[in-house]
């Protein structure tokens, strides 16, 4: 089974981020960048199938030099190999233009089975998985939380959740899935995981080595042109020491007098 | 408030459950008629044998419902929603077309775009027209910052908005007219729905719930979670958990919120036995009132919460679901 599953590196989310004076973006001096989250679960996936059914596992990403960091925790999972799609026309893109460059790479590799998170935490959009489906045009299953391919890899059957409701689709190979927490449990890369990863290649691509005029790529639709923080919250009201019937009472009055919802 | 005349159409695909419209869609259509000031509003309703709706729509604000009622439509797919947009759309597209971001709304918007090469932006939390430009805001960063971003003029615009920013707009005795639209004959839809399966829930639905009521880990187990569910019945709420009552199998995974679970801006989120780690405030921080139970004093939550009580939830929630219910039954 060929196996392609998509990454991005990001900021850990347990630390602080610093936005710039200008706004303009984050500060990453001295940031601690990680795998996104959900990337963890969809590399996984990737593994665990070709675990069943054979194959090789390939990892991609779009992104900066650092990215390779990403790649190289893929690898040491135990993907097989790894590509880092990077162009100064992608800094910048839109979520459709990095589709646009995974799709290039992935469509003269004939994937069966092509795995996303279900979002990147850091710009929590959701939707470079659904657009590349759309321009691979497979079809595609997103945030599912249960995946079983039948034994003659036709098809996948897959749970998805929606708002108080499990929907179960069957999806026919070949199809892009993007992956919800509850899919599975990610490994920790192995110490010779690790130490194979190391000696592995990992290829960068630019544009043209994909193929693809800027003309393809195209501009960006949808541009951030700042960040700021959020509305600070402050603390309010502390009820300490009360009876349970007093505690009561504040929070009784603060329901009704504050937040107007009795 | 949008400036200037405003846009001249906008669509809002309808979101709908069991022949019911869904709050988000009422959101969506006030806000639409506030972008558009005197343009159209176009509500864009896809499904089978869906009751007629042109009365509840028009009353929340659409000029018009377009209605494709099609067999192939019974149940959501990405390929079906988005042929049937898509066909719409060539037939003459909206400046901006605005869909709730659940979980089909998420599934669908991207894939739209790429087809109609539309610029697409999700997580809308406010939406404006500003010099022929859409500009957006949305949590990015786990809610450590808000992005705007800005979708440029001289394309389709689509937004994803999130549940429970945009107020329900006042009622008027607008009917809107309805027009049917057909699909093509040919349309490929690839994945097969097998089932749905309700989960059973008393409440109503985290993500559009006035008020919520959350456990977490403090709740020390699943035979606890009725006391939140009693509370939540009282006041007509939704119950929601941190991440470790769902880790631990205590309540379904769909009642997670945070980073790893679902972003909620409710009126009032009522923590109950959450410390507020990063992850956890990554989902709640954007509710209008945090009202914090907590027997540690220092409990980070304690720094966000307009109330914060210091004491036992289990000598709390009992004794405040019933002054809840007294108040009702004398209000
Ligand atoms: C990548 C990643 C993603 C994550 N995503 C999420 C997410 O989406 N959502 C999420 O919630 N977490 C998430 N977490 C976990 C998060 O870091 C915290 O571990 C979690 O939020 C803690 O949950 P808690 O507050 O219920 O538990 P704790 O931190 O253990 O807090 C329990 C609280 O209950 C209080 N308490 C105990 N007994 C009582 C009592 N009788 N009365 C009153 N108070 C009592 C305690 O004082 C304490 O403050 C994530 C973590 C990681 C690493």
């Amino acid at each position: 089974m060929n196996i392609i599953v998509c990454l991005k590196q990001v900021p850990d989310t347990e630390a602080p981020i610093r936005i710039r004076p200008d706004g303009t973006g984050i500060d990453e001096t001295g940031l601690n960048l990680v795998m996104n989250y959900y990337d963890e679960h969809a590399t996984e996936a990737a593994l665990r199938l070709r675990e069943q059914f054979g194959g090789t596992v390939t990892a991609v990403a779009v992104g900066p030099e650092r990215a390779r960091e990403a790649l190289r925790q893929a690898l040491a999972m135990g993907a097989d190999e790894a590509a880092l799609l990077r162009d100064p026309q992608l800094d910048g893109a839109d979520h459709l233009q990095v589709a646009r460059a995974l799709a290039a790479f992935i469509t003269p590799r004939t994937p069966d089975v092509v795995i996303c998170g279900k979002l990147s935490t850091d710009d929590n959009a959701a939707v470079v998985g659904p657009a590349l489906a759309e321009v691979l045009d497979l079809p595609q299953a997103t945030a599912i939380a249960r995946l079983e391919v039948d034994p003659n890899r036709a098809r996948a059957t897959v749970h998805r959740e929606l708002e108080g409701a499990v929907e179960v689709l069957e999806v026919p190979l070949p199809a892009l899935f993007t992956v919800e927490r509850s899919l599975n449990e990610p490994r920790y890369p192995s110490l010779p995981g690790i130490m194979k990863a190391k000696r592995k290649e990992i290829a960068v691509m630019d544009l043209a080595a994909l193929g693809l005029s800027p003309e393809e790529v195209g501009s960006p639709g949808a541009v951030l042109e700042r960040l700021t923080s959020p509305p600070g919250r402050t603390a309010g009201v502390q009820v300490n020491g009360a009876e349970p019937e007093a505690a009561v009472e504040a929070i009784i009055t603060f329901l009704s007098e504050r937040a107007k919802v009795l | 408030m949008a400036a200037g005349a405003g846009l001249s159409e906008v669509w809002v695909l309808v979101a709908h459950e069991g022949g019911a419209v869904r709050k988000i869609t009422s959101e969506l259509l006030g806000k639409a008629r506030a972008l558009a000031g005197g343009g159209r509003v176009v509500a864009v309703l896809l499904g089978a044998g869906v009751p007629d709706p042109a009365r509840t729509l028009g009353r929340r604000g659409a000029d018009e419902v377009i209605l494709v009622d099609d067999a192939r439509l019974a149940h959501y797919t990405t390929e079906g929603y988005a042929a049937a947009l898509a066909h719409l759309a060539a037939e003459g597209p909206p400046a901006l077309l605005l869909i709730g971001s659940t979980a089909q709304g998420r599934d669908l918007a991207p894939r739209l775009a790429a087809r109609l090469g539309a610029a697409v932006v999700t997580d809308c939390q406010s939406l404006d027209v500003a010099d022929g430009a859409l500009v957006a805001t949305r949590p990015m960063y786990t809610r450590k910052a808000i992005g705007t971003v800005r979708l440029g003029p001289g394309q389709m615009w689509i937004a994803v908005a999130l549940p429970a920013v945009f107020p329900v707009p006042a009622e008027t005795e607008r009917t809107a007219e309805v027009r049917s639209a057909a699909l093509p004959a040919e349309i490929r839809i690839r994945t097969r729905v097998v089932e749905t399966r309700a989960i059973e829930r008393e409440t109503v639905p985290l993500t559009e719930a006035e008020v919520i009521v959350s456990g977490g880990r403090g709740l020390r187990g699943p035979e606890n979670f009725p006391l939140l569910d009693a509370l939540a019945r009282a006041l007509g709420a939704a119950v929601g958990s941190s991440r470790p009552p769902v880790d631990s199998g205590w309540v379904p995974h769909d009642y997670e919120i945070g980073q790893t679970g679902k972003t909620v801006s409710p009126q009032v989120y009522i923590a109950c036995g959450i410390s507020g780690a990063p992850q956890h405030l990554a989902g709640m921080s954007g509710s209008k009132f945090i009202v914090a139970i907590n027997k540690d004093p220092n409990a980070p939550i304690f720094q966000l919460a307009d109330l914060g009580v210091v004491g036992d939830l289990f000598e709390i929630l009992p004794r405040l679901t019933e002054a809840v219910k007294r108040r009702k039954a004398v209000g």
